[in-house]
């Protein structure tokens, strides 16, 4: 195989310093690669984890042992090859829509000028040609992940890094959300590390599903290829018999972690 | 409710504190004058004092100094209260050590400073300016200081991994994140400035409506008091609507446009 490694994570280790003292271990020596034009997902139980190794892939976190590798070199500082999408708003709100979507380019020199029809070219792709004027606080939640989205494709990233993107939004949203990032990952197929705690949605998504362990400490216990074939309607492929084999397949393994996850959080308010 | 009725009503309301007023002032009751002229004035008198000050003009030159006082302190105080927000915002260290003494002189009432600031700068403008800044400093100075300290984590992350530089993460998230939380004290810092201003000239000026109404008072003129409130806070709600319409352009991307901080 000659395709290069996008994103490498080799054997990171997260820890953080806690306020008493002690060390926490968020992730304990996770080892990842994701190629070019790989969609890689990555499922666990909450507080697993998952987020903090996204915010190592992207340089917002160091990690307290092993690297990161970005298209083979290792990251120093934030990863500009990077776009991210957050889980929570993450939108100037005193910019519109067209001003959120030009801004990618404006940071880089283009004059302003110049970037707002191509701005204006992104928000119709997301289907928000008619929202352009519009302030953050008066569009949709799942118009302004829409809008989030063509913030941060406008740059042209060559690996995208997805913290729960969608789960904000409800179930049907989230739907067509997953539809229309498939539709413009199709396009150019960057690499993709997606995030979530929506295991359907991550086997509906994408190439490769991952699967961590409960925290603290948490590893990368299992590593699924998704078969199905593209392009994929969200809709559609869950109907598929394979999606429930390999649901079913996954699920076992995840269970058990989930049940974990649950456990420990609620000895953890038994101890508080 | 419709505009209409809701203006007849706000009128209504004041045509019944002003007829119970002259009628209280001017005819006894059970014998007895509740509202003693020497005391209270009447409407008439109130009114005719200012007619007269608008007709032989001597208004406009008070009404100019107050409203320069005013300006001038909301100015001065606003660019300070920005920039050192800003600066302590930005440097923990020098926040920690200045925050006892920013303390400290909050914690004073600022008329004491007026005597001080008379002796300073004498009994023209900038006494009473100097007063202002101190009032509307400190009100700026705290907002631009908690919005730059509470721009959103993500928001800031998203700035980041956009590719932002330190200079652009300032221009396009520190600035108007501080910027907003400034223009919703902007009702509060205005009006604290023409408070400035007018407290300072009661104290000792030579001109400005507080000293329309020292004076009036220095000489047991009750109506000249009164008429000199009441074209103050006429001339406060003048400017508190230009504050308004200010705020509605400037705060067009807010969720609540009308929300007074």
């Amino acid at each position: 195989m000659t395709t290069p490694t996008a994103v490498a994570l080799e054997d990171a280790k997260v820890a953080f310093r806690l306020g008493d003292g002690r060390v926490y271990t968020a992730v304990e020596k996770a080892h990842l690669a994701v190629a070019q034009g790989e969609f890689v997902a990555i499922v666990g139980p909450t507080g697993c984890g998952k987020s903090t190794l996204l915010n190592v892939a992207a340089g917002l976190l160091k990690p307290a042992a092993g690297g990161v590798k970005i298209f083979d070199r290792p990251l120093a500082g934030l990863n500009r090859d990077a776009g991210y999408l957050f889980q929570a708003d993450a939108l100037f709100p005193w910019k519109t829509a067209l001003d959120n979507v030009a801004i990618g380019l404006e940071i880089k020199g283009m004059p302003r000028a110049e970037a707002l029809p191509q701005a204006q070219k992104w928000l119709t792709s997301v289907g928000l040609g008619a929202f352009a004027n519009r302030y953050p606080h008066m569009l949709s939640g799942g118009q302004r992940k829409r809008v989030a989205l063509a913030q941060v494709l406008i740059r042209d990233p060559k690996i995208l890094l997805m913290d729960e993107p969608f789960g904000p939004l409800d179930a049907q949203t989230r739907q067509v959300m997953g539809n229309l990032l498939l539709d413009l990952w199709n396009a150019d197929r960057k690499a993709v590390l997606f995030v979530t705690h929506d295991l359907e949605e991550a086997i509906a998504l994408a190439d490769r599903v991952v699967i961590m362990s409960a925290g603290p400490s948490s590893r990368i216990i299992g590593d699924w290829r998704v078969q199905l074939v593209r392009p994929r309607d969200i809709f559609e492929v869950r109907m598929d018999k394979e999606f429930h084999a390999l649901h079913r397949e996954i699920w076992s393994v995840l269970k058990d972690e989930v049940m974990k996850g649950y456990a420990q959080s609620s000895h953890a308010a038994e101890a508080v | 409710m419709s505009r209409v009725t809701l203006l007849a009503l706000q009128i209504l309301v004041a045509i019944v504190c002003i007829v119970l007023w002259q009628l209280l002032s001017t005819f006894p009751i059970f014998g007895k004058i509740l509202l003693p002229p020497f005391f209270f004035s009447n409407p008439v008198d109130v009114f005719d004092q200012i007619v007269k000050w608008f007709v032989s003009g001597v208004i406009w030159k008070h009404l100019w100094i107050t409203l320069v006082e005013s300006l001038l302190a909301f100015v001065i105080g606003s660019l300070g209260g920005v920039l050192v927000g800003f600066w302590f915002a930005r440097q923990p260290l020098v926040a920690a050590v200045f925050d006892p003494y920013v303390k400290m002189v909050n914690a004073l009432p600022r008329v004491v400073l007026a005597p001080i600031f008379a002796l300073w700068l004498g009994l023209g403008i900038w006494s009473k300016v100097a007063l202002g800044v101190t009032l509307v400093f400190f009100i700026v100075f705290f907002n631009v200081y908690q919005g730059v300290k509470e721009v959103s984590r993500t928001v800031l992350d998203n700035g980041r991994m956009l590719g932002m530089s330190e200079g652009q993460l300032m221009r396009h998230v520190y600035w108007p994140s501080a910027l907003s939380w400034m223009f919703s004290s902007l009702h509060t810092s205005v009006g604290f400035a023409v408070v400035g201003a007018v407290v300072g000239e009661y104290l000792g000026s030579a001109a400005g409506l507080g000293y329309l109404i020292q004076q009036a008072e220095g000489v047991f003129d009750v109506a000249g008091v009164f008429a000199g409130m009441f074209v103050l806070s006429a001339f406060v709600i003048l400017i508190d609507y230009g504050v308004t319409l200010v705020e509605r352009r400037l705060l067009v991307w807010r969720p609540t446009v009308d929300g007074r901080g």
